[in-house]
């Protein structure tokens, strides 16, 4: 279909299944219309949770001390190892401890205008209701957050919020957030209630009848494929923000679960919404092999500058003040070093690809100190940043207090992911996702601290409840058998698809596929997205995913631990996503949040929305690898949220 | 800046459990600015070009926090860095024409599965026997009713710092897992909310500690190994809390 043009034919809208009401009652009033499932019945249900990060080992737990009889799986050797466990800066919350006039209202409406506008209003209110009590639950299981002197919990403002609602725990919140619901989890497999798998990753969802009946899954280890079944299935399986090859993310995320899902008939909404975060170290060779992120608070003391001059290779310190181009500060004299991430990330983009850019690759822009450190001396900044300071020094060799850090924007967090309703659940029946892995409540932009807050909702406090709505009218139904034909058809298909891998003997390594898709989907479906570049990646994309069927070198065999063998799929998965972002992207006939297409912009460079033909979701339906996918739409109301242009001159 | 230096690596390598295992030689010629990761990336590639598998290794954050990585570096757990994984190991620490002995983590509890890689799963089983509060989802109270002194949060979080990581053990001539074991059981007794199961979840974390590792000798080397510097004093803690809890657990269960 041509951008812009109307939806196709078979193109349906989509419902959300959000209750009626006012939305500061929605989800209390909800909570008691939904069926209930008795205690004692629970254990007649089985539940598979696949994941163990926030969201799944929240879910996982819960349900398993709920009583439901849960099977978890992660791909890791351990639940601890999830991503989850890099998230450095903090977790948001509308405790409204320091009194500084938050409030679930106040974090509701934030997070509507820091998505742009493009995300479930009703989504999002219930997961700023439920924000309170995730801080209560992870004190309680002893995660040792920041306090003050008092002995009480102690906020930051974060990702230039106007109140103090972030609770963190040093730079490590999500480690400590996720060694807690890991704990939770590992309680409730001492108790019986959880069977956990570890190393065995998920390669296909199976339906029986139209409804999620089970997976299969290969262990890592023993190369053995298996199927399992339950009463409903759980996808807690993280972002794709790895389709970019570089990026922050652990070097295991990927689509896969996801992926397999949506061809199974899962709607995929919003591929294109991307977060790339600005303050990255830059890549400094080929080799690279990922990304690491500098925390946003840098931007609190650094600023930001290039040499004005294109193509000036003097080192920083022999670059006179007057040759020096402050971008930021000089294009948002308001906000400065502090304009929001997507600001940050283009602005970068533009000054770099123009022939500003530092660094022995020409791809960063200056972070520096020099005017902090004078003005408040070492000390105090090392006393703010000490940490990050050493890490950079760790990773690059230079040392930031002498001369200015190099940052560059890069992959992080994905606000797409498999479409759910209000319940969590899939177009398909009995099959839910949580945490990144699905589209639901950040929009086209995800605000800082916000997606740890996402996950442990999901986990603990969104679908324990509502999955007892479905299963309730499922009591005394056995699940599937898995020697049924649903399952041993699919358990053939994971079988043909690692021999084929096995048996393509080109020439060419996995990485090297993944890196080259990564380059097309970064140059053109990254910051800065237009008509031509999309259009491309849409030839590109195609022809080299033929060329990685037909020429990747998997070694080794299908019965032992083999690292290429499991990349090998999912690459292929990341092809078929990234033609799917290209398309989105093309579609989506404006600029919103992280998805910047330049032929959308106001006079001033910044993003345009277009809410008239705009505001919704776009879902998209599998429909076979050899036919395009069915953009299906989600209309999106703001009834409690006024609309407005973001502006940070 | 980067310079490209040339060192041979010498790395484990078996087919799995029962396999007996050799030593591979390969020259390498690598950017000081590659992480040591990078270059058994770059190394894999080459292999991989040329019709040999790859080397297996296992890494996911590469940033230091998620303790999947970690190999045996000229004889040190996670090599010569201090405070350092694997992962965020640099090749500036290495020099023109060094060797660099590449192992797997030997330790009799965790049993090798694949070259680089091993099991640490006993690691979580330690935690599944106690390294948790009972506070099921939505029975916690208000996050601020019970204030918890600055100074004890503070020391708690430096024993929550633990990756997991398992180096501990493998630096450890015994092959204890005492740091790790400590570190979560200190964590947990710093807090008031890990006081009411402080007993019961010492000595069961202690027993099932035993039925996998040796015992600590108080050799030291799995501090040294730590890349999160994790104390010993939390040992001592440990042990101290080990031998009350055997007399307060008999107590409490009325057979004093
Ligand atoms: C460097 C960095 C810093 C961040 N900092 C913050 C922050 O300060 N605040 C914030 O709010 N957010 C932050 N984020 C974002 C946040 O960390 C993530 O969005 C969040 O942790 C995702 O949690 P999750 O449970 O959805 O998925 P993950 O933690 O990614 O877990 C995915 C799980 O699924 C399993 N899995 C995946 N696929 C399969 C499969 N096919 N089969 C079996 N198992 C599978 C994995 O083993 C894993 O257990 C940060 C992200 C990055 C990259
Ligand atoms: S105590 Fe240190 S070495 Fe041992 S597992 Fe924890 S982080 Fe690793
Ligand atoms: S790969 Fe995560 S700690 Fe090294």
């Amino acid at each position: 279909m041509e951008p812009g043009a109307a939806p196709q034919p078979n193109s349906t809208v989509l419902d959300s299944k959000v209750p009626d009401g006012p939305i500061a009652d929605l989800w209390e009033n909800h909570k008691f219309s939904m069926n209930l499932v008795n205690p004692s019945n629970k254990r007649k249900f089985e539940v598979i949770v696949v994941g163990t990060g926030l969201a799944g080992a929240s879910a996982a737990a819960t349900l398993g001390e709920l009583g439901y009889r849960v099977k978890a799986f992660t791909f890791h050797d351990s639940p601890r190892r999830a991503h989850s466990i890099a998230a450095q800066g903090g977790i948001n919350a509308a405790k409204n401890y320091p009194n500084d006039g938050d409030s679930v209202h106040r974090l509701f409406y934030d997070t509507v205008k820091g998505g742009d506008y493009r995300s479930r209003e009703a989504n999002v209110h219930r997961l700023a209701e439920v924000s309170v009590n995730i801080i209560d639950q992870a004190t309680a299981q002893g995660v040792p957050f920041a306090r003050d002197y008092g002995g009480l919990l102690d906020n930051r403002s974060f990702g230039g919020a106007q109140v103090s609602r972030t609770f963190y725990a040093r730079g490590q919140t999500g480690q400590q957030l996720l060694l807690g619901a890991y704990s939770a989890l590992m309680r409730q497999v001492a108790a019986g209630t959880v069977e956990l798998h570890n190393r065995s990753e998920l390669l296909d969802v199976v339906l029986k009848d139209g409804r999620a009946c089970g997976i299969v899954t290969r262990d890592l280890v023993s190369g053995e494929v298996t199927p399992h079944s339950a009463h409903a299935v759980v996808l807690a399986t993280g972002g794709y923000g790895n389709v970019y090859f570089l990026s922050t993310n652990a070097m295991m995320c990927n689509v896969t679960a996801a992926w397999r899902a949506h061809r199974r008939g899962a709607l995929f909404a919003n591929p294109c919404y991307t977060q790339i975060h600005p303050t990255c170290i830059p890549a400094s060779d080929d080799f690279q092999s990922k990304l690491t992120l500098m925390s946003e608070s840098l931007r609190n003391d650094g600023r930001i500058w290039v040499p004005s001059g294109a193509g000036d290779a003097r080192s920083a310190a022999d670059i006179p003040e007057a040759e020096r181009d402050y971008y930021l500060e000089r294009k948002y004299p308001a906000f400065g070093n502090l304009v929001p991430r997507d600001v940050a990330s283009r602005n970068a983009k533009t000054v770099v690809d123009a022939g500003h850019g530092v660094g022995p690759l020409n791809n960063g822009v200056f972070l520096d100190f020099a005017v902090a450190i004078e003005r408040d001396g070492h000390d105090a900044i090392a006393a703010r940043y000490g940490n990050l300071f050493d890490m950079y020094q760790r990773i690059t060799g230079e040392n930031p207090y002498t001369s200015p850090m190099r940052i560059y924007p890069a992959s992080h967090y994905t606000m797409g992911g498999l479409w759910v309703d209000y319940h969590l659940m899939t177009n398909v029946p009995g099959l839910y996702a949580v945490g990144e892995a699905n589209f639901s409540d950040h929009g086209a932009n995800r605000l800082g601290a916000s997606a740890l807050m996402q996950g442990l909702a999901d986990g603990y406090f969104v679908l324990p409840y509502t999955i007892g709505d479905d299963l309730a009218g499922l009591l005394g139904d056995p699940v599937v058998p898995t020697n049924d034909p649903v399952f041993t058809a699919a358990v053939a298909g994971v079988e043909d698809e690692t021999s084929r891998w096995l048996s393509t003997n080109g020439s060419r390594s996995v990485d090297h596929f993944h890196r080259e898709l990564g380059r097309i989907v970064w140059d053109n479906i990254g910051m800065a997205r237009t008509e031509t570049g999309l259009r491309s990646a849409l030839s590109d994309i195609p022809a080299l995913r033929d060329e990685f069927h037909n020429d990747v070198r998997v070694l080794g065999s299908a019965d032992t631990l083999n690292q290429s063998l499991e990349k090998a799929g999912r690459v292929a998965d990341f092809f078929d996503l990234a033609e799917l972002m290209a398309r989105d992207a093309l579609e989506r006939e404006e600029s919103c949040g992280g998805h910047f297409r330049e032929e959308h912009q106001t006079a001033e460079g910044e993003a345009q929305r277009d809410d008239d033909n705009f505001s919704h979701v776009a879902a998209w339906e599998w429909n076979g690898s050899d036919t395009p996918q069915t953009r299906h739409i989600e209309e999106l109301t703001f009834d409690n949220v006024a609309l407005s242009q973001r502006s940070y001159k | 800046m980067s310079d490209i230096i040339s060192v041979t690596v010498k790395v484990w390598r078996q087919d799995g459990p029962d396999s007996s295992g050799g030593f591979e030689t390969h020259p390498q010629q690598i950017s000081t600015d590659a992480s040591f990761l990078e270059m058994l990336d770059l190394l894999n590639e080459q292999l991989n070009d040329r019709g040999e598998e790859p080397i297996v290794f296992e890494s996911d954050c590469r940033e230091g926090i998620c303790g999947t990585c970690g190999v045996m570096i000229n004889g040190r757990a996670h090599g010569p860095q201090k405070a350092t994984a694997t992962c965020q190991l640099h090749m500036r620490e290495f020099a023109d024409g060094d060797e660099i002995v590449i192992e797997p983590f030997r330790a009799a509890g965790f049993p090798v599965i694949r070259d680089l890689a091993v099991d640490r799963s006993p690691l979580d089983h330690i935690i599944e026997s106690g390294g948790y509060i009972s506070v099921g989802s939505g029975a916690a109270p208000d996050a601020n009713l019970t204030p918890v002194p600055r100074d004890a949060a503070e020391q708690a979080f430096d024993a929550a710092a633990c990756i997991g990581c398992g180096a501990c053990v493998a630096a450890c001539p015994n092959s204890a897992a005492q740091l790790f074991t400590s570190a979560k059981v200190g964590h947990m007794a710093l807090l008031p909310q890990g006081q009411p199961e402080r007993w019961s979840r010492t000595e069961s974390m202690v027993e099932v500690m035993e039925s996998y590792f040796g015992s600590c000798t108080n050799h030291g080397e799995c501090h040294e190994a730590c890349p999160k510097e994790i104390s010993l004093d939390f040992i001592a803690y440990l042990n101290r809390d080990y031998v009350k809890a055997k007399v307060k657990n008999r107590a409490l269960s009325g057979q004093r």
